[in-house]
């Protein structure tokens, strides 16, 4: 009765959309990065290369320098997302009056675009009308000036990092808590564990999915990170993450070195997928540790 | 009994306390943009005051009567709104498929189908840029700085998400009922139409509601595949910071604008962002 070709029929505009716009261009970065392609230069098109634009790409700083940049800015924000999303779905999972109002405005940041987050978080912290240099200097005696001190610009983008999508963690954190059975924790109450016992022998192991997924797609999202730092900052130093660095060199604009834009894509693309199974192992294998 | 009454407004009172001071964490930034986009040139310099002094609506009378920002706006209502229609009769087809047929290696294409959204966008800039100017090309025409073009590329990161979203969805309706709908003798759509869309409708429209924001959200594509015809607002607000002499009233005026639809979408769907952004691994 039911016809797979029919099926097939119905799934094609979608197969053949993502073939086309997400599936080739992933071929062509596969392909072109083992290539040297000046579109400037006085011969037009490909000439294999083998691995010499990853030779180039292992000497590059600046490539380099962005790849340490965005691990450093994606632990820093992640740490304190998940530590500051935790406490604050605890404190959601009683119910008081007005609770809702408060999760909805916490919400909000989720939603806004991350270009308007950089634009917001920027008009905070210019020098010459932003309170943040202006009350900094004046209650505190600090000068903070993220286009001249690069570690400043790291810990806005930190900042601003969090307040974007520490939302984000708060609810998946809270979709896992209250999906914990109640049981093992008046259990382990019963038992006598003291509250940090229960959190760490009994909550900690039931969020580890949820835990896992979000620190998965956290991760994504920080190597991805371009639009909102390069409003804040303009690519200024001490915020030149990866995304940035790729969009600069791969961006059609600046760049004419399509064969060295591609490698550094495929580089990033595969350190994207390395890092999440690292994870993936360090946090399964901690677990497997335990239970032994 | 007063005391434990107490006790119960004090734990509040720790409660609330906690909760407003998160409030104001989150509110300021955005309130401080709003305070911005009141304020005239010559008002913004000096000692910040985060107190609005007056209504001055002159940033958003520009903004809002400007040609430029207006086909801006244009383009991104038009975009993010056929992008989510799309997605979701793409989506609902494609997922109805995965539900009701036996398709081969149906569970590889869907793996297939998130790593299309893993990825970070920019490292496909080049090859998307390539394909828009050269590839697709009829004369003079290309998919570069056009509307379609921009309506299927955010396909490919609204539907991975569209399709796990609606998977739960319609694997949770009763194959009965296509069956029973099947005998009394409708065909594919009239399943489709009597059956799985009343049933899937909350979760279509959640879909469709995600879909657009990220289309409207969306700014690396949009600036590197567009020049001036299909230009969206997000990318307005960058260019608005590399002139030189920013008029910071407007920029904040504009992204006020920007921020509306992200207001009302929070206040509506708030429940749903979750399972969204994590592909449904979340559910509340």
């Amino acid at each position: 009765m039911r016809n797979p070709r029919v099926g097939w029929a119905l799934l094609s505009p979608t197969l053949i959309i993502l073939l086309i716009f997400g599936f080739a261009p992933f071929i062509y970065v596969l392909v072109v990065g083992f290539f040297d392609w000046n579109v400037f230069a006085a011969e037009d098109g490909l000439r294999f290369n083998g691995l010499d634009n990853f030779r180039r790409l292992v000497f590059d700083d600046l490539f380099l320098s962005s790849v340490g940049l965005t691990i450093r800015f994606a632990v820093f924000a992640i740490v304190s997302e998940i530590v500051l999303g935790f406490v604050l779905a605890q404190m959601l999972t009683r119910s008081f009056p007005g609770k809702s109002l408060f999760r909805i405005i916490h919400t909000f940041p989720l939603m806004v675009a991350p270009i308007a987050v950089g634009a917001i978080w920027r008009l905070l912290v210019i020098p010459g009308f932003g309170p943040v240099p202006f009350f900094l200097d004046r209650w505190l005696g600090l000068t903070y000036q993220i286009g001249t001190y690069p570690d400043q610009a790291l810990m806005t983008s930190v900042l601003m990092d969090i307040w974007h999508w520490t939302p984000f963690v708060t609810l998946t954190m809270l979709a896992g808590l209250s999906s914990i059975p109640r049981e093992p924790v008046e259990q382990a109450k019963v038992d006598g564990a003291n509250r940090l016992q229960v959190f760490w022998y009994v909550t900690l192991p039931f969020l580890r999915p949820v835990l896992l997924t979000t620190v998965f797609i956290r991760i994504m999202d920080a190597i991805r990170t371009v639009d909102e730092v390069w409003m804040l900052a303009g690519g200024g130093p001490g915020t030149r993450f990866t995304g940035i660095y790729i969009w600069r060199v791969t961006s059609p604009a600046a760049s004419a070195d399509w064969g060295y834009g591609s490698s550094v894509s495929l580089i990033t693309l595969y350190l994207t997928i390395v890092l999440c199974w690292l994870l993936f192992i360090a946090i399964s294998g901690r677990r497997k540790g335990e239970v032994e | 009994m007063n005391q434990s009454r107490r006790r119960r407004i004090g734990s509040y009172f720790g409660t609330y306390a906690f909760w407003i001071f998160m409030t104001l964490l989150t509110l300021i930034p955005i309130w401080w943009m709003f305070v911005v986009s009141m304020r005239t040139r010559v008002e913004l310099f000096g000692r910040p005051n985060l107190m609005l002094s007056r209504l001055y609506l002159e940033n958003y009378s520009n903004v809002l009567t400007d040609s430029a920002f207006q086909r801006y706006m244009t383009n991104s209502l038009v975009v993010s709104t056929a992008n989510a229609l799309l997605v979701m009769i793409l989506a609902l087809l494609a997922t109805y498929a995965l539900s009701r047929y036996k398709l081969a290696g149906r569970d590889n294409i869907f793996f297939w189908l998130i790593t299309n959204r893993m990825a970070p966008p920019a490292a496909f800039l080049l090859p998307l840029y390539i394909m828009f100017t050269r590839t697709f090309r009829l004369g003079d025409w290309t998919l570069f700085d056009t509307q379609l073009g921009l309506v299927l590329l955010y396909c490919v990161f609204n539907l991975p998400f569209a399709i796990w979203l609606l998977k739960g969805v319609i694997d949770g309706i009763p194959i009965e009922l296509d069956d029973a709908a099947m005998i009394d003798g409708a065909g594919l759509w009239g399943v489709l139409r009597h059956v799985i869309i009343p049933l899937s409708a909350p979760g279509l429209a959640v879909t469709g509601i995600l879909s657009w924001i990220f289309a409207w959200n969306e700014y690396l594509f949009a600036a590197n595949l567009t020049s001036v015809v299909a230009r969206t607002i997000t990318t307005a607000l960058a260019e608005f910071v590399t002139v030189t002499g920013t008029n910071w009233g407007e920029l904040a005026a504009m992204s006020m604008v920007t921020l509306v639809p992200s207001a009302v979408i929070v206040l509506f769907a708030q429940r749903y962002i979750v399972m969204g952004l994590t592909f449904g691994a979340v559910k509340e």
